[in-house]
């Protein structure tokens, strides 16, 4: 499979006016690869995530464009997108621990979901791939009250991923869970894509640490933007972009104790998006800044597949 | 990903007051609606007091006539101008609604506070009487009350009325008071020795207040029809007129029959139009106070 | 399961008590001689009748009796169905007077009640789905709900019966017709029953369509509904599951609105003389006939706590959760 997203604009409609939720990012991604989305609170990541498989009901595609194998996505036609969704495009969202009918036996609902899209369940299969997540065939008789937090999350995995999507958009599915969880569930979804369940994989989160673990390349996001995209290792062991290298060094440390190092953040917040600030959008909290970042620095491709949006890079 | 220096907010808790105000009277559901429920209140405080008359049940004219220039809702069968009775009879309604409601949202609040907070046997001992109070039928309930000890004023009707219409109030707050009080500023209230009293007058009610409004002016409408049916059976007050009263009265002296309709629609249209006026009010209310109902 | 029901059946049981106990109890609270002060009021002038009364109450309320034994008598009497002699129709026993009324009652109540549930909530479900739709249906329904049983009655009257002269106003059946199985004769009913049955089913359609409506976005705006959306579900998918988790709220407010619906049903056969207790209670108040009072009161009370009961069962059948033994959200 592969992905090319055209400086692609979103905006969210409010009362008080259009918030530019993503401004204006393109990136790729090739068969197999999953890519690691990060970003603070609000850096237009879980946008992203949502513009490639269902809009919000307050979000408006203003521009650009996202073409998968070639074609062109039609992301703001909620009715031309359901061909897509499921079978090309899945989705495992945020809220797994409730994205299950609670009325409902799981195996009865799926069977129904299926139905609905014009497939026939697999029982057989649908078996396998609950056990190969750790799961006893059992869950698929009972109701979601019925299990605990970390089962549903892999319920809903298999659901996802059922009719073996070519892309999968993973939005924040750890934000919620214990850390032995998280690694259980990151290695769950790297044996998806070996399996060949499914082809490539967008993995949005605010976690660094465990991105790095089992993304291909890391994208860092910055108030509605791209900051800088690069193969994992090159990212975290030489970024390019400030706000990554500062990113990575506010992050603890096991083993170096506060008196030997003091965590340093990032001092400030992200700029307003509904009246975004001129030029380099980091500017205001960047140590770098210099009357140049005035202009918007464009994402330049420094070295082979390593893009950064900042003049001081390039 | 953190960003150090946390922004001080100590204007934040004005910032959503005034938020809200600001969204309130663009709320057309609310305006309107209070509009209506505020003309009515004017008609019913000022009215007796501008028409000052002695009796509005007393004799003043030919009975039986249709509206016109000089009695503007037309007289009864006895000859009472309706129109005095009606702008008497709001005004008792209006009481009626509001202490009968008034008495229950404040049994409602005791009540679902307490088993909210506490928990435990009290918890399950006031569910109990929740429940016993919620299933007994209340019409049924007044009527036994009122019919044996004759209670013939609006105030004791309004009482009994408040004393049997609190219980899904109380269970209500009771659910928002179980998810209030596991948030830290409770928690925080708690370690510093603050009773439990002070606890829900402080840090709960106050969060809770938008909710208790709102379940305030349910409870006045219901209060209204509650009272409006007691009357119409007979088990109203000896006393002056409301406007279930004047349903009454008209029923029982064939207005039907007679075709006199201005003495059965006004009363009945004012208590639609107030309690109708009062639940779409609280509908905008909601809106107000929860950002995702607003329509953008 | 069974814990639920136990925990039902409990409270209703403690309810029973406690209403048959307030019925005990409160005419003992009125000042001075409740025998003497009854006499009176209820102004019986035959003396034969005036002597059964109070030898009737004596024993009834057992003044020479201790206390306890007076509340216990009352309960063995009510199990008897012993609810006395009214007073306004006397000698007829208060059970008879009541068991002639119920039929009607019933006959209004429970097609209203069933009819206008099962409309108002596939009209909110329906208001729910278009913005247009929605615009229209929520003003009436809220103008519905808001409207008094009995000035709906009154117009409906006054404008079907009375002006247009489509249906008649008074009565359970005409006057000069005899209870019969013949075909006149239910013509007569079914006429007779027609505006009033109309009236109690649009107020208590107007509360339904609104919960049901409200309750729907509600589901819909739900993670699972998102969740299924994202996946490409098509909505008549998640309208069917948002409808079904839709309905179990509602199931619990037809409960909780049985007070008001019984309320409502009175009101409305005061309006039209329908022969059902509610008339029989206005006559009963305007009789001061306590013992029929009485007798409507412990009927009232006991049909509510069946429905609930009924209610109760309906419930754990639709919602599968609780027969595995967790329930949703039970109070």
């Amino acid at each position: 499979m592969s992905l090319r997203v055209s400086d692609l604009r979103v905006h969210y409609r409010t009362l008080r006016g259009d918030v530019k939720a993503l401004d204006g990012v393109s990136f790729a991604m090739d068969d197999g690869e999953i890519l690691g989305l990060a970003g603070e609170s609000g850096c237009g990541k879980t946008t992203l995530g949502k513009s490639l498989i269902r809009m919000d009901g307050r979000m408006r595609h203003i521009d650009g464009s996202v073409e998968l194998d070639g074609r062109e996505l039609p992301i703001g036609d909620d009715r031309a997108m359901n061909g897509f969704r499921f079978h090309e495009i899945s989705l495992i969202p945020q809220y797994s621990m409730s994205a299950m009918n609670p009325t409902r036996r799981i195996g009865k609902m799926i069977n129904e979901l299926l139905r609905s899209r014009g497939v026939t369940l697999d029982r057989e299969e649908l078996e396998r791939r609950i056990a190969q997540v750790g799961l006893p065939v059992e869950v698929l008789g009972r109701y979601p009250i019925e299990l605990s937090g970390g089962q549903k999350q892999r319920v809903v995995m298999v659901i996802s991923t059922l009719l073996d999507p070519a892309l999968l958009i993973a939005d924040e599915i750890t934000s919620a869970l214990d850390v032995s969880t998280q690694k259980a569930v990151a290695k769950a979804l790297l044996d998806f894509r070996d399996r060949g369940y499914v082809k490539s994989m967008i993995f949005i989160t605010h976690d660094l640490a465990l991105t790095a673990h089992i993304a291909d390349t890391i994208m860092v996001m910055y108030a509605g933007k791209l900051a800088e995209k690069a193969p994992t290792e090159e990212l975290i062991k030489a970024p390019k972009h400030p706000y990554t290298k500062l990113l990575i060094n506010s992050l603890p440390e096991i083993g170096v104790r506060f008196e030997e190092r003091k965590l340093e953040g990032i001092p400030g917040s992200p700029p307003s998006l509904l009246r975004p600030p001129q030029g380099c959008r980091f500017r205001d909290r960047c140590p770098l800044a210099s009357e140049q970042c005035v202009e918007e620095p464009p994402a330049t491709e420094v070295e082979p597949n390593h893009y950064v949006a900042c003049w001081k890079a390039a | 990903m953190t960003t150090t220096t946390p922004t001080a907010l100590p204007t934040e808790e004005r910032v959503v007051r005034r938020e809200a105000l600001y969204f309130a009277v663009r709320n057309p559901k609310l305006v309107i609606g209070f509009s209506i429920v505020f003309v009515f209140a004017v008609i019913g405080l000022l009215g007796p007091v501008l028409l000052d008359v002695d009796s509005p049940n007393e004799y003043v004219a030919m009975p039986m006539l249709p509206p016109s220039s000089e009695h503007w809702f037309g007289t009864t069968t006895q000859g009472q101008d309706v129109f005095t009775q009606f702008v008497y009879g709001v005004r008792t309604t209006f009481l009626a609604g509001a202490i009968g409601g008034g008495i229950a949202a404040v049994i409602a609040m005791a009540i679902g506070f307490t088993a909210g907070y506490r928990g435990g046997l009290v918890d399950e001992a006031l569910n109990m009487l929740t429940n016993i109070v919620l299933v007994i039928p209340t019409l049924a309930v007044l009527l036994i009350i009122n019919a044996y000890l004759g209670i013939r004023s609006v105030g004791m009707q309004a009482l009994l009325i408040g004393l049997t219409s609190w219980p899904w109030a109380a269970r209500a707050i009771r659910a928002q008071t179980f998810s209030l009080r596991s948030r830290d500023f409770v928690d925080l209230a708690r370690l510093s020795g603050v009773g439990t009293p002070r606890i829900i007058a402080r840090e709960i009610a106050p969060n809770m207040s938008s909710y208790l409004f709102m379940t305030f002016i349910l409870l006045f409408g219901s209060s209204v029809l509650i009272a409006a049916s007691l009357d119409f059976i007979g088990l109203g007050p000896t006393e002056g007129v409301s406007l279930g009263l004047m349903l009454q009265n008209a029923t029982q002296w064939s207005a039907l029959q007679l075709g006199l309709w201005w003495w059965f629609v006004p009363p009945g249209a004012a208590i639609t139009a107030v309690v109708g006026a009062l639940y779409v009010a609280n509908v905008g209310l909601d809106e107000v106070f929860n950002p995702k109902l607003r329509e953008t | 399961m069974r814990q639920y029901f136990g925990r039902k059946l409990f409270i209703y049981g403690l309810t029973f008590v406690a209403a048959v106990t307030v019925n005990w109890m409160i005419p003992r609270f009125m000042p001075g001689d409740p025998v003497a002060s009854m006499l009176a009021r209820a102004r019986v002038s035959q003396p034969e009748a005036v002597e059964a009364m109070r030898a009737y109450y004596i024993s009834l309320f057992g003044f020479d009796q201790p206390v306890w034994q007076q509340y216990l008598n009352f309960w063995g009497a009510m199990f008897r169905g012993d609810f006395g002699i009214s007073i306004y129709v006397f000698p007829t026993p208060v059970t008879d007077l009541i068991l002639g009324a119920v039929p009607y009652t019933l006959g209004l109540m429970i097609p209203a009640v069933l009819l206008s549930y099962w409309a108002g909530n596939r009209l909110g479900a329906f208001a729910a789905r278009r913005q247009l739709l929605d615009n229209s249906v929520l003003p009436v329904g809220y103008i519905l709900t808001a409207t008094p049983y009995m000035w709906l009655a009154v117009l409906l009257a006054w404008g079907l019966g009375v002006v247009a002269g489509w249906f008649p106003v008074a009565g359970g059946y005409a006057f000069s017709l005899q209870p019969s199985w013949s075909w006149p004769f239910i013509e007569s009913l079914l006429h007779h029953w027609a505006l009033p049955f109309l009236s109690l089913f649009l107020v208590a359609l107007g509360g339904w369509a609104i919960g049901m409506r409200n309750m729907i976005i509600y589901e819909l705006e739900s993670d699972y509904s998102t969740y299924l959306a994202a996946l490409g579900a098509p909505a008549r998918l998640i309208r069917r599951y948002a409808y079904r988790n839709a309905m179990l709220p509602q199931i619990t407010g037809l409960a909780l609105q049985l007070g008001v619906l019984v309320a409502g049903a009175l009101v409305t056969e005061i309006v039209f003389s329908y022969p059902g207790i509610g008339s029989l209670i206005l006559k009963a108040i305007q009789n001061q006939d306590f013992f029929l009072l009485q007798g409507s009161f412990m009927f009232i009370v006991v049909g509510v706590l069946v429905a609930n009961f009924i209610i109760d069962i309906v419930y754990v059948l639709i919602d599968p959760r609780t027969r595995t033994g967790m329930a949703g959200a039970q109070a």
